[in-house]
């Protein structure tokens, strides 16, 4: 299958393992990659500052690039909501309704990567190895905006040398919520507290979870508390494989890792 | 049809009532996030709320089609909701009501006091109530030499401790029954010195002290869940008996209802009286649930006033999307899931509206510049969403809010706000591909703020406050695809 990368602007900027990760496991099933350049941001920040109409001409780009492919997919449960549940509004506030038609076009062709892998491709062992502790995040736009489920657990529970632990109160929010974490940077690290103490409750040694931009926020903190735990996006342990390691490792950085 | 535009519905006067905070949400919550015992209390409470709740919802096979009819009938009643006022009126009067109309918080509490005033009383017993919280009515009465006594113990407690309503349904979550037991040790008269923190003594402390108020009180001041238009009916739900008490003992009952609790038929009922006690209390029935029907002679108050609130309401109908927090049935489920409410309570929201619903309904009710800091406090997990008995999508509103607050900004001042100036540097980099990838070459100069990003300004200061900045990569993924 031919599959346009929605990387996301954070991970093409700041977490490109999780990207690479994306392609590499992609191709490894089988499958052609490939990644429009024209791709930037899909204006999510600016939308739920409050800035719809500068997020109007990133929802036209965004749509102007994927708009040529069949099939979209993103490292991102949240990007994929802003697709999936606010491009349209955007576009319909803006007076423009052929603009939000075809967005609603893009969004039923764009996924999530655990989407993609479970529904569309239908598989769950990803043929990973990932010989680590391991507690899943469900982030909040994966769970509650897009709906992924259990589908992130089930390609875990699949990955050879993995031990996947619960994390106690997973479905409570990281407290990042873009730019609330600066607005509101005490609630949103009181949260972070909250976070980080159920994710050390486990003994895990990697905190996993579809979105970037979470695993930033917890993964800055457990890195301020030199806590000794890591956060890996979910891709880059379906990419691992018994081999070569993980991926994980020589991108592991002198910070946050995701 | 002819139609003559006469402006923008009034938003909820200033200067009475308890909409608006005295500081900005951030201000007021790092003040509540430093509160340890508050946070323990809270964390405990709306911990073991949820776990009940979720328990008796589980129950229901058709809860989510419960949900869906909730929101059908609200929104039916917000389409045609002048009509259904003046049935309401009718039936009201008909039943031998008096209905009365007041369009703001004042015009309210002076009707109200004015109806007191004419009985005679110098006191008044109440019924736990949003609505007469919200304008203030306490005050009002008190400033007017009658004294309001509120019978719901946690609004008694609120009331003793000359403290304010922290939560929808439990005004007093923020205090533990050792707190609760110190404040009836200071301010309840007449309270045996042995008082013990069990929560049965205390109810009964409470309750001894109520009974002379209920025996010899003849007005009664309450709010309302719902009215329907249909029959005239007024209902009130509640766990402890003291409401009953308050609608059936006095001469006289002065009912304020916010207009948006209408519900068009009696057989509506039996939706929300479904959906309220599982998702409020975590109860599969409430244990009181008081209806009356204007007068009955003989039985009960044989004086009924109703008085329609509208208090900013008509401004939230306008609103298309906006409009939809109007079908909240004050049920407080948004406030137990809320991670950002579990951490502050509801103090540092400022308004008798707190949490999520808070978030999106004081702001339109004053305007949003009134409250501009709210429909900020909010990480938009959408847990209120998934938590809402009538499906109010809080986390959408939020967002319209947000937008609304950046639009008067920019049209209330000539220089734009640094933020806005950012957004739309952003906007067009972002819009403009060679731009885009120098903007990326250059995030890896913040190598040179350091890890814990010293060198930060605000508000991106506000980030390092708890964590680490991620290190630039060497190489962007765009940079990684070209070269492979």
């Amino acid at each position: 299958m031919r599959i346009a990368l929605f990387v996301t602007c954070l991970a093409d900027t700041l977490f490109p393992e999780a990207a690479k990760a994306t392609v590499r496991l992609l191709e490894r099933l089988g499958h052609e990659v490939v990644f429009p350049q024209d791709q930037t941001c899909c204006g999510q920040m600016h939308i739920n500052t409050g800035y719809p109409d500068d997020a109007l001409r990133l929802v036209r780009r965004h749509v102007r690039t994927f708009a040529p492919y069949d099939v979209v997919v993103a490292p991102s449960g949240s990007c994929v909501g802003s697709v999936r549940h606010q491009h349209a509004t955007v576009a319909r506030g803006a007076g423009d309704e052929r603009l939000a038609s075809r967005a609603e076009e893009v969004a039923r062709r764009t996924y999530e990567l655990s989407e993609l892998l479970v529904d569309v491709l239908g598989v769950t062992d990803v043929g990973a190895f990932y010989p680590h502790r391991v507690t899943y995040h469900p982030t909040c736009h994966s769970l509650r905006m897009i709906r992924v489920g259990d589908k992130p657990l089930r390609l875990l529970r699949q990955v050879r040398g993995l031990d996947l632990v619960e994390l106690p109160q997973a479905e409570q929010c990281c407290g990042f919520g873009g730019t609330f974490a600066v607005k509101n940077a005490d609630t949103s690290t009181a949260m972070l507290a909250d976070k980080m103490r159920h994710v050390l409750s486990t003994r895990a040694d990697v905190c996993t979870a579809g979105d970037t931009s979470c695993l930033m926020h917890i993964g800055g903190g457990l890195s301020r508390l030199r806590a000794g735990v890591r956060t890996v996006h979910l891709a880059e342990i379906l990419a691992s494989t018994e081999p070569a390691g993980h991926p994980a490792e020589p991108a592991q950085r002198d910070g946050v890792t995701a | 049809m002819t139609e003559t535009f006469l402006g923008m519905p009034a938003t909820a006067p200033r200067g009475v009532g308890h909409l608006r905070g005295d500081e900005s949400f951030p201000v007021a919550a790092r003040r509540s996030l430093a509160d340890a015992q508050l946070r323990r209390n809270l964390g405990h409470a709306t911990a073991t709320i949820r776990t009940k709740s979720a328990a008796v919802i589980g129950e229901v096979p058709d809860w989510q089609e419960l949900r869906e009819a909730g929101r059908a009938i609200k929104t039916d009643v917000m389409a045609r909701l002048p009509e259904l006022l003046e049935q309401l009126e009718a039936t009201v009067t008909a039943a031998g009501g008096t209905v009365h109309w007041a369009a703001d918080a004042v015009e309210a509490n002076r009707i109200v006091t004015d109806l007191v005033r004419a009985t005679g009383s110098d006191r008044v017993m109440k019924v736990k109530s949003m609505a007469t919280q919200e304008i203030g009515l306490n005050e009002a009465l008190e400033a007017a030499g009658i004294e309001p006594v509120e019978t719901d113990l946690a609004e008694l407690i609120v009331q003793l401790g000359r403290d304010k309503p922290s939560h929808i349904l439990v005004p007093a979550i923020h205090r533990n029954r050792a707190e609760i037991r110190e404040i009836f040790l200071r301010e309840m008269p007449g309270v045996d010195p042995a008082l013990t923190d069990e929560p049965a003594i205390l109810a009964a402390a409470a309750r001894r002290h109520l009974r002379r108020t209920f025996l010899s009180t003849r007005v009664a001041v309450s709010g309302a869940n719902f009215a329907v238009a249909e029959t005239g009916t007024l209902a009130v739900v509640e766990s402890e008996g003291n409401g009953r008490m308050c609608l059936t003992l006095p001469d006289t009952l002065i009912t304020v209802m916010g207009i948006e609790k209408l519900i068009p038929t009696w057989a509506d009922l039996e939706v929300f009286l479904q959906l309220l006690p599982r998702a409020s209390t975590g109860e599969r029935m409430n244990p009181y649930t008081s209806m009356w029907t204007g007068v009955t002679p003989g039985d009960g108050p044989q004086d009924f006033h109703l008085v329609l609130l509208d208090n900013g309401r008509s401004a939230v109908l306008a609103d298309e999307v906006g409009r939809q927090a109007l079908h909240c049935i004050r049920c407080s489920a948004c406030l137990n899931v809320c991670p950002v409410y579990e951490r502050t309570g509801g103090h540092a929201y400022g308004s008798v509206y707190p949490g999520p619903i808070g978030a999106v309904l004081s702001p339109q009710l004053t305007g949003v510049e009134d409250n501009a800091s709210l429909p900020f406090a909010s990480s938009l997990c959408g847990a209120c969403f998934d938590a809402c008995p009538v499906m109010i999508d809080i986390p959408s509103i939020l967002v319209h809010l947000r937008a609304q607050h950046v639009a008067a900004y920019r049209s209330e001042h000539r220089v734009p706000s640094p933020e806005a100036i950012t957004m739309a540097a952003a906007a067009y980099t972002m819009d403009h591909l060679p731009l885009y990838e120098a903007a990326q070459r250059a995030s890896r100069v913040t190598r040179f703020a350091g890890r814990r990003g010293g060198g930060l300004p605000p508000p991106l200061s506000g980030w390092t406050l708890g964590r680490d900045l991620p290190q630039p990569p060497p190489q962007t993924f765009r940079e990684w695809w070209a070269q492979r």
